[in-house]
């Protein structure tokens, strides 16, 4: 990737930050640490990988994704809103009355969303259905679900593995956001995942293991997913709470509510990080 | 950090003890004198309030991770082994994703394992449809072998968590966010499991309600009594199964009207236990369910929510207004006339 378009792809993902930040100001309290650790993955998918067409969000043909982790709709629709699927003052309305957007993802009330999602480990079978879907109508589309870590503690995730690798499905692309943290802690204090490579290995996967914050790794890791012959996961180690600095890594930033001046100390944080990112890229 | 409201870590600093402290406080109390008392959760120990308990009893404690079935599973085991498993997450995660562990490994086997249900109803609103469960007394209320109780409050939360280790199988508590205000003032008052609370005496009506409903309808009994002069009694129906048909009985020829108020689908849950033993019983009074129209509930604050959807004493007001206009058939022939 050059760097012109490493620095469009960077301003993205801070405005989707900012944007985040804001939700979580508007709607009263939002997933902000599980929203900012998706950032890079999210962008790279809808401005770069994903074939979707926002004036026609029920395309047939069109690329899905399922955002399995539901409680990061704060990240997922502002990422919808700049994609242009509905206007971005609508975002204001985030978990108010009667709005379309809530603290997970509805299918019914966001437009450009294909799956309702909220109750983990649902995501992964959906997914697999739509790759058995396109398989047998000889359709082209990929299907992108993206789940968290603390996530893979359930079942179902692991039945749908096992599925898309007995179908031999390479249309069907999981990404596990490995932030390290669920609701009560550290994955590996609560229940350990590890050695989590060698078990998506042992379900018969290819595994792409990356930096997921890094989109130069995250660009590379999806056009070869994109292109691969056998079932192919990327485990993307991300930080939860990426870009405002007294948020990353910390469990109690699982979720947040802000006022105005924590909504602007987090932006001072994102604008600075931008702006030392794009310094290097010089 | 500033204050987080509507969240699930609200608890923390609440300065009224919400149901969820409560209970997992009681709960760490019963605990101190019963070392066959364990708990579990799925990653919500802190949300579900359990983190007393574990912060207790850390060697009786156990986090399975985002894992409801296993949960459930696991506490039927323990219960196997002599054990009284505490087992808390999200209602919708406890009576739909788990839903056959608990009817297959513990209401079929009649274990003793104790299911506190939280974020019940749509107090959840502003988390969207799948963190709302208006499913959850249909289902636990058909499995057999279950008792199933909605506490009005914190305070009841916890009168049922210390009685419900007075029954020997499965017993299913829900709760809410944790937010509804108190309606009782302390615990002293007679609470048995099966046997409803009369919270106001009345003969023109009766509402029959559980969980948040017992609040606002005793301040829409309140408000009718000054504003319309209506006599309306107002019963708390904590437990849902086993229904207190005595006093549904006494409802239907005390005052012919019966009104049910739950924050649950209509069907299947306390309208329709109160609807059945009426009917079984051959007497007929006017009779509504009130409480989520067979629909899935619109996303916001579970305030607006309450309001919107007629939860609220206004809400109940308005139901109760429209019920006196309608006609029961009278009937001589009732021998308790
Ligand atoms: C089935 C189910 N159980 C519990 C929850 C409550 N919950 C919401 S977020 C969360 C932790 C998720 O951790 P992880 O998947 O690692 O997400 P991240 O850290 O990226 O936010 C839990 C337990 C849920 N949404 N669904």
């Amino acid at each position: 990737m050059d760097k012109k378009e490493l620095a469009r792809y960077l301003e993205l993902a801070k405005e989707l930050r900012l944007k985040i930040v804001d939700v979580m100001t508007w709607s009263g309290g939002a997933h902000i640490g599980g929203s900012l650790s998706i950032v890079e993955i999210l962008v790279m998918l809808y401005f770069k990988y994903l074939n979707i067409d926002p004036r026609n969000p029920k395309w047939e043909d069109r690329d899905r994704f399922v955002l399995s982790k539901g409680h990061a709709a704060a990240g997922f629709i502002p990422a919808l809103a700049m994609k242009g699927y509905f206007p971005e003052d609508e975002l204001q309305s985030f978990n108010h009355f009667k709005s379309p957007f809530a603290m997970h993802p509805d299918t019914n009330k966001v437009i450009g969303c294909d799956a309702s999602a909220g109750s983990l480990g649902h995501g992964l079978p959906m997914a697999l259905g739509m790759g058995l879907g396109a398989r047998y109508q000889k359709k082209g589309f990929k299907t992108v679900c993206l789940m968290g870590d603390g996530e893979c503690c359930e079942g179902s995730v692991w039945e749908a593995a096992m599925a898309i690798s007995n179908f031999k499905l390479t249309n069907v692309i999981p990404i596990v956001d490995r932030n390290h943290f669920m609701i009560d802690g550290d994955t590996e204090d609560v229940m350990a995942l590890e050695p989590f490579a060698d078990k998506w290995k042992a379900f018969g996967f290819e595994v792409l293991q990356i930096n997921g914050n890094d989109i130069a790794q995250v660009d590379d890791a999806l056009s070869r997913a994109w292109k691969m012959t056998v079932p192919t996961m990327i485990l993307a180690d991300t930080v939860k709470g990426k870009g405002v600095d007294f948020m990353e890594g910390n469990v109690k930033w699982h979720y947040a509510a802000a006022d105005s001046e924590l909504c602007q100390k987090s932006k001072d944080s994102i604008m600075k990080e931008y702006e030392e990112a794009v310094r290097c890229l010089q | 950090m500033s204050t987080v409201t509507g969240t699930t870590w609200n608890c923390y600093d609440s300065a009224t003890m919400t149901p969820r402290e409560i209970y997992g406080r009681t709960l760490a109390e019963l605990a101190k004198t019963n070392d066959k008392i364990v708990g579990l959760t799925a990653d919500l120990e802190k949300t579900t309030a359990m983190i007393h308990f574990a912060k207790a009893f850390p060697d009786r404690f156990f986090n399975v991770g985002i894992a409801e079935q296993d949960m459930f599973g696991a506490a039927a085991g323990l219960a196997k082994t002599g054990l009284i498993p505490f087992a808390s997450t999200m209602a919708a995660f406890a009576s739909m994703r788990a839903c056959e562990q608990v009817r297959t490994d513990i209401c079929y086997q009649n274990l003793p394992v104790k299911i506190i249900a939280t974020h019940a109803g749509i107090s959840f609103g502003h988390a969207g449809t799948t963190h709302h469960c208006t499913e959850d007394l249909a289902i636990m209320r058909s499995m057999a072998n279950m008792t199933v109780i909605a506490p009005a409050d914190g305070i009841e939360t916890s009168r049922a968590v210390r009685a419900c280790m007075d029954i020997p199988g499965p017993v299913y508590i829900r709760i809410g966010r944790g937010f509804e205000p108190p309606c009782y003032k302390d615990e002293s008052y007679d609470f048995k499991i099966g046997k409803a609370v009369e919270m106001r005496e009345g003969k023109d009506l009766t509402i029959i309600c559980c969980g948040i409903a017992v609040l606002q309808s005793v301040l829409a009994a309140k408000q009718l009594e000054e504003q319309d002069g209506l006599s309306v009694r107002v019963i708390n129906m904590h437990t849902i199964k086993p229904i207190d048909k005595d006093a549904i009985m006494k409802a239907v020829t005390e005052t012919r009207r019966i009104l049910t108020i739950e924050e649950h689908n209509v069907i299947g849950g306390l309208g329709d236990a109160v609807g059945s033993v009426i009917a079984e019983s051959g007497k007929g009074c006017v009779f509504r369910k009130h409480g989520m129209q067979d629909c899935f509930s619109e996303i916001g604050y579970a305030e607006d929510l309450y309001s919107y959807y007629g939860f609220d004493a206004d809400g109940i007001i308005d139901k109760v207004r429209q019920m006196m206009g309608l006609e029961f058939e009278a009937d001589e022939n009732w021998e308790d006339e």
